[in-house]
């Protein structure tokens, strides 16, 4: 049975480029925030704005790029962005992640995944989704500028809908549940604390220059 | 154990406390480096849990993404951005509410967390190295497992003093011969993702090996394993041999006597076995590597110095390398030694240690900057880098020939201090990733060796070095 998510479902946005590294995501001048919240106006700030942003910055007062489809009216409300092969590479920044989240994305579908980017997604309920080059395509294919279309997400059966497209998708049960429960993961780690314990008894036997 | 393990295998396996019900498992952390941008949020989420680090002596912290390179003896006040200071403050008081082992400013031992680690003795072999930077792969050198985290990775391994990671497939990638004259690891490095591509590496761990590498000194090693995430790899690594041990005896935090000769003992176990089974092998020789120089936006946009800008059509990407193009501001077909640039850039966790201020310094001795460079900057990688450079003479070679001889930090690898490029400028930099604006808004990087950015500070434009 169809159980569609509507938390990671929505209307999407398009960004047809690879290799999109965290730098584009959130530029280094942002990352001075000791904060998780209150990246949003900056996201794909050098592409989104035609002046050089600072942290303190008003962003209402600065000038648009009106070509960058972030600005489009029409997508203002996406909550998922639709990339192609390696987003996310570079930097381990999870501003990144905190910028997308704040921006209102829920969902990032690519063709892959840096490694960093993808597990930092999780850890802050968002979903990374890899779909097959030719399914990125088809979805590419379709995109207009014109009109917000949705895609609607089954995490639990783990299928995406788009337009009349079924495309199953890959995920592990355990980044599932954290996207459907919340799952808190240093709690369950800690669940751990007698093994770790026992772990480091016998390790610092072992390698007793490692501890002091 | 099974045999026929790998390094990575056998490093996975000795930090291996439990596996949890996904298939992931929970990695033990030998050491964890902190620094002042990727830290403020954890600190606070222990705090929010009212919990303490769980291994205190594990962690090393100092500031550097943030710091200026000038005004050092001015301490905190020399900082003169209030965001930049309110991180380094942070820091600072981090540091002293849970009693961490801390390099601050003032401190010659301060400098970019990947050169102070090896530096200190703080990474040694067998070890697992995490911190929330994605250079952290640079420790790999030594035989270490070590990957770059996020900020709730950092918290978690605060925590709990483990990672949650999956295991990565194996990579080996072989180098064998003697490298050609004054190209280096760094030249290495760069031929290899533009060979295997920026997304080659990922979901791999990549050992280096073969007799290039194992000729390389611990510095040159740093530099290859340091550039692993640019291949896409969390984690890269050279097995340990005598050069490594050599390296480590000595240094303050390394262990001495008894304790040396007993971690010796397994240090030299660590290696792949002969009849280890990677999923994935790469071979190349020395000499397929001539001095590389990037001409886009990504590190897999390289080529050798003889070589023209390539045409977008002859990759599968076109759009991309238009995009890339049009923002570094160059043609198809131009040759890369017509390129002139603005700026020079010699430091980074890539390429700031000693050897590679010495190379640079080699190549400049006696001669100027170019009358079109506008600015040549040297950042040292430690405090302890630059007294070294000092007893050497290396500072006078520099500011001789026309460099800002500065302190040590990240700097303008990222640029998140005063040292930006400015706008459509364009620079010749030992640093690690030239991505859009990453060194300025709208600043133009080209990925090179110290003695390829020293070349070119000479000539004004990109010069194959070996003809100097």
């Amino acid at each position: 049975m169809k159980q569609i998510s509507n938390e990671f479902s929505g209307t999407f946005i398009c960004l047809d480029k690879s290799n999109i590294d965290t730098d584009q995501i959130i530029p280094k001048q942002f990352l001075k925030s000791i904060k998780k919240t209150g990246f949003g106006d900056n996201l794909f700030d050098g592409w989104r704005y035609l002046d050089e942003g600072t942290i303190d910055q008003e962003s209402s007062s600065r000038m648009v790029n009106k070509d960058f489809i972030f600005n489009n009216k029409l997508f203002i409300n996406s909550n998922i962005l639709v990339s192609r092969e390696n987003f996310g590479c570079g930097s381990s920044r999870e501003h990144a992640v905190w910028a997308l989240k704040d921006f209102g994305i829920k969902t990032v579908i690519a063709e892959s995944f840096a490694d960093i980017f993808y597990n930092n997604c999780f850890k802050n309920g968002l979903l990374a989704l890899s779909l097959k080059k030719s399914e990125v395509s088809k979805i590419f294919e379709n995109f207009n500028e014109n009109s917000a279309q949705s895609i609607e997400i089954d995490l639990i059966n783990q299928v995406l809908y788009y337009g009349d497209s079924e495309f199953k998708f890959e995920l592990d049960d355990y980044k599932k549940k954290c996207l459907l429960e919340g799952l808190d993961e240093i709690g369950a780690s800690l669940k751990f604390t007698d093994q770790i314990k026992s772990f480091e008894k016998n390790y610092q036997l072992k390698n007793p220059w490692l501890f002091k | 154990m099974s045999s026929r393990r790998t390094l990575y295998d056998k490093l996975w396996d000795a930090h291996h406390v439990a596996k949890r019900d996904d298939g992931s498992s929970l990695i033990y952390i030998d050491r964890h480096l902190i620094h002042e941008v990727t830290s403020p949020q954890a600190f606070d989420g222990l705090r929010e849990r009212k919990i303490e680090p769980w291994r205190v002596d594990t962690i090393i912290a100092t500031p550097d993404h943030n710091v200026p390179t000038e005004n050092r003896a001015k301490g905190l006040k020399g900082i003169s951005d209030s965001t930049s200071k309110l991180q380094v403050l942070t820091l600072e008081e981090n540091v002293k509410k849970y009693d961490l082992n801390f390099f601050s400013l003032g401190d010659e031992r301060q400098g970019i967390v990947h050169v102070i680690g090896p530096e200190q003795g703080l990474t040694l072999p067998g070890m697992t190295v995490v911190c929330g930077d994605s250079h952290t792969s640079t420790h790999g050198a030594f035989g270490a497992l070590a990957m770059g985290i996020g900020t709730s990775e950092v918290e978690h391994v605060l925590a709990t003093q483990c990672l949650i990671a999956y295991k990565q497939k194996n990579m080996r990638i072989n180098i064998e011969g003697d490298l050609l004259e004054r190209v280096s690891a760094k030249d290495v490095t760069m031929f290899i993702i533009g060979q295997i591509g920026t997304a080659g590496g990922t979901g791999f761990n990549i050992e280096y090996a073969g007799s290039t590498i194992e000729n390389l000194s611990m510095e040159g090693r740093m530099t290859l394993c340091n550039m692993s995430i640019e291949a896409g790899a969390r984690s890269g690594m050279v097995a340990p041999d005598q050069t490594t041990f050599d390296y480590i005896k000595g240094k303050p935090f390394s262990p001495s006597g008894d304790k040396f000769d007993k971690a010796l003992e397994t240090w030299i176990s660590l290696k792949s076995d002969s009849d280890a089974i990677f999923d994935n092998e790469f071979s190349f020789t020395s000499e397929q590597i001539l001095p590389q120089v990037t001409w886009g936006t990504s590190p897999e946009m390289v080529s050798s110095i003889n070589e023209k800008v390539p045409e977008p059509r002859d990759f599968k990407n076109k759009e991309n390398y238009e995009d890339a193009l049009n923002y570094m501001g160059l043609k198809p077909g131009t040759k890369l030694t017509d390129i002139s640039l603005d700026q020079i850039f010699i430091g980074s966790c890539t390429n700031s240690r000693i050897e590679d201020l010495r190379i640079a310094a080699e190549i400049l001795k006696g001669n100027k900057l170019a009358k079109n460079i506008k600015r040549a900057l040297v950042v040292p990688g430690s405090g302890l880098v630059k007294k070294q450079a000092e007893e050497e003479g290396l500072h006078e070679i520099f500011i001789d020939a026309g460099f800002s001889w500065r302190d040590a930090g990240c700097s303008m690898c990222l640029g998140m201090n005063p040292d930006q490029l400015d706008q459509e400028e364009r620079c010749a930099s030992t640093s690690n990733r030239n991505f859009e604006g990453r060194q300025g808004y709208k600043g133009r990087t080209h990925l090179v060796s110290p003695a390829m950015a020293a070349a070119a500070a000479i000539e004004g434009r990109f010069v194959d070095v070996r003809e100097i």
